[in-house]
């Protein structure tokens, strides 16, 4: 059975609308709700599901950030997740961290706790990168199977449908494997009020990422976080030929 | 007399320079093609490694691709064709690619390795970045310099400027923000030396289930029309697939509509699905949320079509109809 490593991120709630910050050095994080990203919900549903199908033995979940991480960790704890690492990054260190480096934690905790897939969301919905589960991958050796919609078991391999462009796709991955959660994986469960006491109990070890011999070194220097550019306020038109007259007016159709 | 030479050795010394600078500077593409075409997003990429400057270099790699290591050699732009053909290439396994790259990439010493932020892109840059051991950079919208470039974060709700510390930029390009790079160049077409791709036994390609469709491709349609919850059934998408084909457009769909297994997941517009900027984008009972934003706001005229006079989508739109699609649809078909 597969021993699945599960990466987790604290990011501001999808549904809160963000501001930039005066200084335009970020967005306002103080005071606003965080939740765990979306997509890394998915991956730790469909590990619960892989221990609740007999294919995974334990999952253990993983998430790199300041103290407030431990909170989104309980989360995955509440929702079956066996025990939790907590890799503390804060200060300037925490801005600036990326992919590059959150791969290479989850990367030597693959090694160290010996399991058989990495889970993660495709994309974190703060930075947008889309790049944690390749790189950990690459850094792995391991394969990789991004953008998943459907993940089985076959012998000792795994057979994964990808969203792609065009439609989908369905590859073979031999174990062990990198895999990513695309939005149409799984529709994760809620955690129950007795399995959030019980995730309480549940074991979380504080490392650092110094601990597993990463540099957390900047490899990026923000320059500036702006606003995007607003659209001018458009009209409501009455009926559908003054529609269909405005666009012919814009040269549209 | 001795100002006039003083400034003389200054002007030349800062063009000097910036040649020489430019002079350092060098692309390689990876070439995305389907069917033996190029694809767009690779013509956007070519467009930004032109603001990058220094030589442009394309690899064209899979297990066919004479004709598009054809067309991409006329591409104005492009100093010279990488190529490379291998039935191991089928399927488009990062496992087998990002190998490949990176022997360009040690053959060519590059300072910049762009792709397409495509499915493909997106799928083989991190793991290319992460062999070269360096941080990539994702679905650029803008190149301010060689080493400075700007994204979005937060579903395009706010800017990024950032400085790359790397000494390689491995880069996905945003396709809408940069125009394709059109015809009139002259490019030599080489084999790339050195380069023999052995299978990687990580992985193996199956096989791929491709959605058939006559109208034009999302990604490049000048028009789109885009189907939310508000169509309540998959049958009721025809509404809209017979206005798309008045007009000649593409069909999106907003998370919600593909959830509800109305359509395939890869018509969803947004965040986390595809992004996209028509001169002309039409919300058919989409609310506007910010997930859905991300994926069109940039479209140069929007329009809305929505029963909800609150709905969000009326911040963006720029003409807004008020109305039961049901009724507004079919009219609006009938009256093109």
């Amino acid at each position: 059975m597969a021993k699945v490593l599960v990466g987790v991120k604290r990011v501001i709630d999808y549904a809160v609308k963000i501001r930039v910050k005066p200084d335009k050095k970020g967005v306002v994080t103080d005071g606003v709700k965080h939740s765990m990203n979306p997509f890394d919900e998915i991956a730790v549903e469909e590990a619960v599901r892989m221990k609740e199908k007999k294919l995974a033995s334990e999952i253990i979940a993983v998430s790199c950030g300041p103290a407030q991480a431990q909170e989104t960790l309980r989360t995955a704890l509440a929702m079956g997740a066996d025990r939790a690492i907590h890799v503390e990054v804060t200060g300037p260190e925490y801005e600036t961290l990326q992919p590059f480096h959150v791969s290479k934690i989850l990367a030597k905790l693959a090694l160290e706790e010996k399991v058989d897939i990495v889970l993660v969301g495709k994309q974190a919905i703060d930075d947008d990168s889309n790049q944690t589960a390749q790189m950990t991958a690459a850094i792995l050796k391991w394969s990789q199977a991004t953008f998943a919609s459907k993940v089985e078991k076959t012998d000792g391999n795994l057979t994964v449908l990808r969203e792609i462009d065009g439609g989908l796709e369905t590859i073979k991955v031999k174990l062990p494997s990198v895999i990513s959660a695309d939005l149409r994986l799984n529709e994760p469960r809620y955690a129950t009020l007795p399995n959030i006491m019980k995730a309480k109990k549940k074991p979380m070890k504080k490392v650092t990422a110094k601990d597993l011999g990463v540099d957390t070194g900047a490899r990026i220097e923000i320059l500036n976080v702006e606003d995007p550019p607003v659209r001018q306020a458009g009209s409501i038109v009455p009926d559908v030929d003054t529609l269909v007259s405005k666009l012919k007016e814009k040269g549209h159709i | 007399m001795f100002s006039r030479s003083s400034n003389l050795v200054k002007l030349g010394g800062v063009s000097g320079f910036k040649q020489i600078a430019a002079r350092f500077e060098s692309t390689i593409i990876l070439g995305e093609h389907v069917d033996g075409k190029l694809c767009a997003s690779t013509l956007s990429a070519i467009t930004a490694a032109k603001k990058i400057g220094g030589d442009i270099s394309v690899l064209v790699a899979g297990n066919k691709i004479g004709d598009v290591a054809q067309q991409v050699a006329k591409i104005s732009g492009v100093t010279k064709v990488l190529t490379v053909e291998n039935d191991v290439l089928k399927g488009s396994l990062p496992e087998n690619w990002a190998p490949l790259i990176v022997s360009a990439q040690n053959a060519g010493k590059y300072t910049h390795i762009l792709a397409g932020a495509s499915s493909f892109g997106k799928s083989l840059l991190p793991r290319v970045a992460a062999l070269l051991d360096v941080s990539p950079i994702s679905d650029i919208i803008a190149v301010k310099s060689a080493d400075t470039f700007v994204r979005q974060i937060y579903a395009g709700n706010a800017i990024m400027t950032l400085k790359s510390k790397d000494p390689v930029k491995v880069i996905t390009v945003r396709g809408t923000s940069f125009p394709p790079a059109e015809e009139g160049g002259s490019a030599s077409i080489e084999a790339l030396a050195g380069a023999s791709p052995e299978a990687s036994t990580l992985s193996e390609w199956v096989g791929q289930e491709l959605s058939k469709s006559d109208r034009p491709d999302l990604g490049s349609a000048k028009v789109v029309v885009s189907g939310g919850r508000g169509l309540k059934s998959a049958e009721n998408f025809k509404l809209l697939y017979t206005l798309a084909d008045k007009m000649g457009a593409a069909v999106g769909a907003s998370r919600a509509a593909v959830d509800a297994g109305f359509v395939p997941n890869d018509m969803q517009i947004g965040q986390t699905g595809k992004i996209i900027a028509p001169e002309l984008y039409i919300a058919v009972g989409i609310s506007g949320a910010i997930q859905h934003l991300a994926g069109m706001k940039d479209s140069k005229t929007i329009v809305a079509i929505n029963k909800d006079p609150e709905a969000p989508i009326f911040q963006v739109s720029d003409y807004g109809l008020v109305a039961d699609l049901f009724k507004a649809v079919p009219e609006m078909t009938g009256k093109l």
